[in-house]
């Protein structure tokens, strides 16, 4: 596994996880975060390098980068 | 000392799983080498499906409950109470009332579903749901005298029960209000919190077309942060508001706390291996059916496939060979399309579902399914 990009405040893994199961992790973590916080979340099903981005857009929440590791993607979402 | 198999949850997964083990370990059983226990917090057995047609008036909630003596295997030692606390290191378990063993060898949790509207402000006191029988009763006296105005179904969370249930109220209901001469004034508009209409893309791709066709409104990337019950506004996370006359939803839901007491999983969702059902974190403890977090839907089916699994691992153990049998993520559902037609999905982990037309022949399927049920139940089909 590469370094952390960001230093996240959250990790949701949802390794493993079918869609939509991973983006509604993330938009759980999101919910309960602070303004600011920046929210990691893993996962390795491939839907969700379209479905969190498109996400993160419709929401307005910003997706600070994707990165693709080993066993899937990693995924920085600030709360806006 | 006999070995001591604890079921807890008496719904479609734990009873399948009771009269299976009754079956399989008849002789052990007889021998008094096994003893099999099923806890469950209420003396019925509840058939949920049927609370989709109770709203349209076509069933009454009392069809989907019988009483679990009437279907329980005599083998098996059923006891009305409700565990309270589970230590999977002493392998120790308490009940609310004290009946029933306290230790046992092999526990398997079937605790199912438990709904929490209190999740999103507002929901519990403004939204209707289908998903209980006082919601489905309650939904009823407002659909059935319902006549003009704005009714938006909102998938507030996933993962909910039977996937497909939502997109079946909303194709009812078109076919109904449109039966009855009254779909010009009444406006439909379904919500679902990702960018597609249902979870599994196949299924959101054969459904999507039928609701343009049919008028039904869709919001997508909906996720409902609260409902404002005076102003009758549901609003998202993603900055848009509905105006509602009627609000329908299918609420966040979890499973029970002792289970995330126990550590076994967050939510109460137990973190299983999705392919032998056994806890990731404890021994001799398996999940099954809504309760084991697997990935595949929370449907009846997949509980009566997986404790088919699960009894014949547990045979397995108890006689000391290798377990072999493994889940498949095998699902099976009918998806009502109208008042008089339904589709059919078969899928597992490796093949994605393909629904089938929809026909009258498979809405009749469905409603067959719905009386035989209760042999399932009983462990006979
Ligand atoms: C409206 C609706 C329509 C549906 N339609 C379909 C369909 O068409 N096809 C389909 O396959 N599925 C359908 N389902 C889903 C299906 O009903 C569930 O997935 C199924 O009941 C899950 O079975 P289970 O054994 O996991 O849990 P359940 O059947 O919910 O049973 C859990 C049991 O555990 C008991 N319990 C919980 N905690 C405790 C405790 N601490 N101690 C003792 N007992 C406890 C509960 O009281 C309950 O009896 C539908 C569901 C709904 C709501």
């Amino acid at each position: 596994m590469s370094e952390p990009a960001y230093d996240a405040d959250k990790t949701v893994d949802a390794r493993g996880a079918a869609c939509p199961g991973p983006l509604m992790d993330l938009i759980g973590a999101i919910k309960s975060a602070d303004s600011g916080d920046i929210v990691q979340l893993l996962s390795d099903n491939e839907q969700s390098t379209t479905d969190v981005p498109e996400w993160a857009e419709e929401s307005g929440n910003d997706l600070l980068e994707l990165v693709e590791t080993d066993d899937g993607y990693e995924f920085y979402v600030e709360k806006a | 000392m006999s070995e001591e198999i604890v079921i807890v949850g008496a719904g479609t997964g734990g009873s399948v799983l009771a009269n299976d083990l009754a079956e399989r370990l008849a002789t052990e059983i007889d021998d008094g080498d096994v003893h099999v226990t099923l806890v469950n917090d209420g003396p019925d057995h509840v058939y949920k499906p049927v609370w989709l047609y109770v709203p349209f008036g076509k069933r009454e909630s009392a069809d989907g409950r019988r009483p679990l003596s009437e279907l329980v295997d005599d083998r098996v030692d059923l006891r009305i109470d409700r565990v309270t606390d589970i230590d999977t290191d002493a392998k120790r378990i308490e009940h609310r009332d004290g009946t029933g063993p306290t230790e046992y060898d092999h526990l398997v949790l079937a605790t199912g579903s438990t709904l929490a509207p209190e999740e999103v402000p507002g929901l519990a006191e403004a939204g209707y749901n289908f998903y209980s029988e006082d919601g489905a009763e309650a939904l009823r006296e407002q659909l059935l005298s319902f006549t003009d105005g704005h009714l938006v179904l909102s998938v507030v969370g996933t993962p909910h029960m039977c996937p497909a249930a939502p997109l079946e109220f909303v194709f009812m209901a078109d076919a109904w209000f449109r039966e009855r001469g009254l779909r010009d004034d009444v406006e439909i508009t379904y919500t679902y919190p990702v960018n597609r209409v249902h979870g599994n893309p196949n299924i959101a791709e054969w459904a999507r077309p039928k609701m343009d066709e049919r008028d039904i409104g869709v919001e997508t990337f909906f996720n409902a942060e609260e409902v404002d019950p005076e102003a009758q506004v549901i609003s998202s996370m993603e900055g848009t508001d509905l105006e509602y006359d009627l609000l329908v939803d299918i609420p966040p839901h979890r499973g029970v706390d002792l289970i995330e007491e126990a550590g076994l999983g967050d939510r109460g969702w137990v973190e299983v291996d999705k392919h032998t059902l056994e806890a990731e974190h404890a021994e001799n403890v398996y999940a099954l059916g809504d309760t084991a977090s697997t990935g595949v839907p929370n449907a009846g089916s997949v509980a009566h496939y997986q404790a088919g699994v699960v009894g014949q691992r547990l045979a397995s153990h108890i006689r000391g060979y290798p377990a072999t049998e493994t889940y498949d993520g095998k699902t099976l559902c009918f998806i009502e399309t109208g008042m008089d037609e339904a589709s059919f999905v078969e899928f597992d982990y490796e093949n994605p579902p393909s629904p089938a037309p929809p026909s009258e022949k498979l809405h009749w399927s469905k409603l067959a399914y719905n009386e035989a049920y209760w042999l399932t139940a009983r462990g006979l089909l």
